[in-house]
């Protein structure tokens, strides 16, 4: 087998960091379109509170965040026993935990770009869309988000780039198990446990590199079309 | 109608308006920047909630402090131009005309599509972005925009005060159009007295969040104390006058108004037309007998009412020719003359300097008269 093809096994944990990736996204996508707005537009008490346990991953060690999620999650745990007898919801070891725990890693960049956008969006459009027969909702999906999409779009990839690369919330909570946990960085890791795992860890290292770089070229090339668009 | 009582307090600053709009016409209001025009306006849109009063239109309620009502401005029919247009970036010409369109009451009816888009000509930008479109473009679309989102009435903000004075003289003839065919009472803010002057039949001056001056327009614009609002440049009379002819040969409108008779340059309008037009103070110059031999062509006899005092060099003189007309000469020429109040006086006014800027169509008549 040439040195750079990869395993059956490695294309396991590729598509597995894929999925967990999409997914925590587009799970978080809509509560990080909902924190923003609030950052952005709402004065309310406990708004710095928000702002800051929003951000808190940024700064706290990836295993504490991993830890914390165990605690709370787990099945003994407030939430998780309640999520499993009243749900039937597992997410510690499985690879839901593990978008879960990329969706947390990931939150702050996004809900930090789409307020950005959020920010950016004339409030004066919005006044024009209310004079012309659209309530606050209608307004909110007709004109700021479609104006915020850029954000929202640069909010998306980073959170997807920061979740390709999640290691050490995800490794706390849910292990690493082959083909339900195992995704790319925590198979690097245990490919440079073995021995002999050197060219696993480095094949896997390119694949990881190189999507990344596609999901920013993709996301440059989609926000430029969109403002081509809005030039006209 | 429009009926209007509101206050409102915001910070250091009170305004107080009250005022009343028929079913329809032009009322402007007019005030320099600061006079509470924008406060009030986004009063009525519904985008700033009065601290207290009462306002309705077409008999329907649209804020009352009292009962508690205040209807939030999707639900005010409100159809407003802003100066800066506020299309909307991501949506086509198309999508900006029928965002309103879209969302007004399904049962009434309103101006048709093609009617608007005919009437404003702007048939050939609907495919176009709102980036593509010249600053007049923009106005036109936004005022497309408005009209199809079936309004009571229709709030126009400064629409010209970006524009150059090109793109003003290419706006101002679609605005007059909607004033003479569409039945809707519209409010026009400006701080452009040439442009209230051209449009509006009514007008209600704001000066520092109160009402100093309301009624018609040619009334107000000639009363001494709104001399200083106009502005220096722009202080004059009011004139309504009646085209009598036209002289084909010098290309000449002649006029009659209770002073007499006026030339001026000839205007676009079928003898029988009754017109407004100012005449601006410093184009107005004075002798104390009928002169000969000189160019001016228009010589009004005229008693002497008041001489104003003004700043610098000039004053102004406000004469009775039938019609009030102020003259503004150096106060070394009233001195020379010897001008003094009940003199016999001859006001002579160039006729050049009543260009198209300066003469209006009277406002509507009082039929209702709908498209379609």
């Amino acid at each position: 087998m040439p040195p750079l093809q990869l395993t059956d096994a490695e294309w396991q944990a590729v598509a597995l960091s894929l999925r967990v990736a999409l997914v925590s996204v587009a799970g978080s996508l809509p509560l990080g379109v909902a924190t923003a707005w609030l950052l952005a537009r709402r004065q309310f008490p406990g708004k710095l509170l928000l702002d800051g346990l929003v951000h808190l991953p940024l700064v706290v060690p990836p295993v504490v965040v991993g830890y914390g999620l165990l605690v709370l999650l787990g099945r003994r745990g407030p939430i998780g026993a309640w999520l499993y007898s009243e749900l039937g919801i597992t997410l510690i070891f499985t690879w839901k935990g593990a978008a879960l725990a990329s969706a947390v890693m990931g939150f702050p960049l996004m809900v930090r770009a789409i307020r950005l956008s959020l920010e950016a969006v004339d409030r004066k459009l919005e006044a024009a869309a209310r004079t012309l027969g659209a309530g606050p909702f209608d307004t909110f999906f007709s004109i700021t988000l479609p104006l915020a999409l850029p954000g929202l779009l640069a909010g998306s990839v980073l959170a997807f780039a920061r979740g390709l690369g999640e290691f050490g919330a995800t490794i706390i909570f849910v292990g690493n198990i082959p083909g339900e946990t195992r995704t790319i960085p925590i198979a690097i890791y245990t490919a440079t446990q073995e021995p002999g795992g050197d060219l696993a860890a480095l094949r896997l290292s390119i694949i990881a590199l190189l999507l990344s770089l596609i999901a920013l070229v993709a996301s440059e090339l989609l926000a430029r079309r969109m403002d081509r668009r809005m030039r006209g | 109608m429009l009926d209007v009582t509101a206050e409102k307090r915001l910070g250091e600053f009170q305004l107080t308006a009250k005022f009343l709009l028929p079913a329809a016409g032009v009322l402007a209001l007019f005030g320099r920047s600061g006079a509470g025009k924008t406060t009030l306006v986004n009063m009525l849109a519904g985008l700033l909630r009065p601290d207290s009063g009462r306002i309705s239109l077409a008999g329907h309620l649209l804020f009352d402090a009292q009962a508690r009502v205040d209807l939030p401005a999707e639900r005010r029919r409100i159809g407003c131009v802003f100066q800066e247009g506020r299309l909307f970036p991501h949506l086509d010409v198309r999508g900006n005309l029928l965002y309103g369109r879209r969302r007004s009451p399904t049962g009434e009816t309103g101006f048709g599509f093609e009617a608007i888009v005919e009437l404003l000509g702007i048939g050939h930008l609907l495919q176009r972005r709102p980036a593509n479109l010249s600053g007049g473009e923009k106005q036109r679309i936004a005022i497309g925009r408005a009209l199809l989102s079936k309004p009571r009435l229709l709030l126009l903000d400064e629409p010209l005060a970006a524009l150059d004075a090109e793109r003003k003289a290419e706006i101002l003839p679609f605005i007059e159009k909607l004033r003479d065919e569409l039945w809707l009472p519209i409010v026009y803010v400006s701080h452009d007295a040439s442009e209230i002057i051209r449009l509006a039949d009514r007008v209600l001056i704001l000066e520092g969040g109160r009402i100093a001056a309301s009624g018609d327009v040619a009334e107000v614009f000639g009363q001494p104390a709104m001399q200083r609002l106009v502005g220096e440049q722009d202080a004059g009379a009011i004139l309504s006058a009646r085209l009598e002819s036209h002289d084909e040969v010098y290309s000449l409108s002649r006029l009659s108004f209770p002073g007499g008779r006026l030339l001026i340059p000839r205007v676009a309008a079928e003898p029988g037309a009754e017109l407004r037009l100012r005449v601006r103070a410093r184009d107005v110059s004075l002798a104390l007998v009928a002169p000969a031999h000189v160019s001016i062509l228009n010589v009004i006899p005229a008693k002497v009412r008041k001489i104003h005092a003004a700043e610098g060099a000039h004053v102004d003189v406000e004469l009775d020719a039938g019609s009030p007309i102020w003259a503004r000469v150096t106060a070394r020429s009233a001195h020379d003359l010897g001008l003094v109040e009940g003199m016999a006086v001859y006001a002579m006014i160039k006729a050049v300097s009543i260009d198209r800027q300066s003469v209006a169509r009277q406002g509507v008549s009082e039929d209702p008269r709908r498209p379609n």
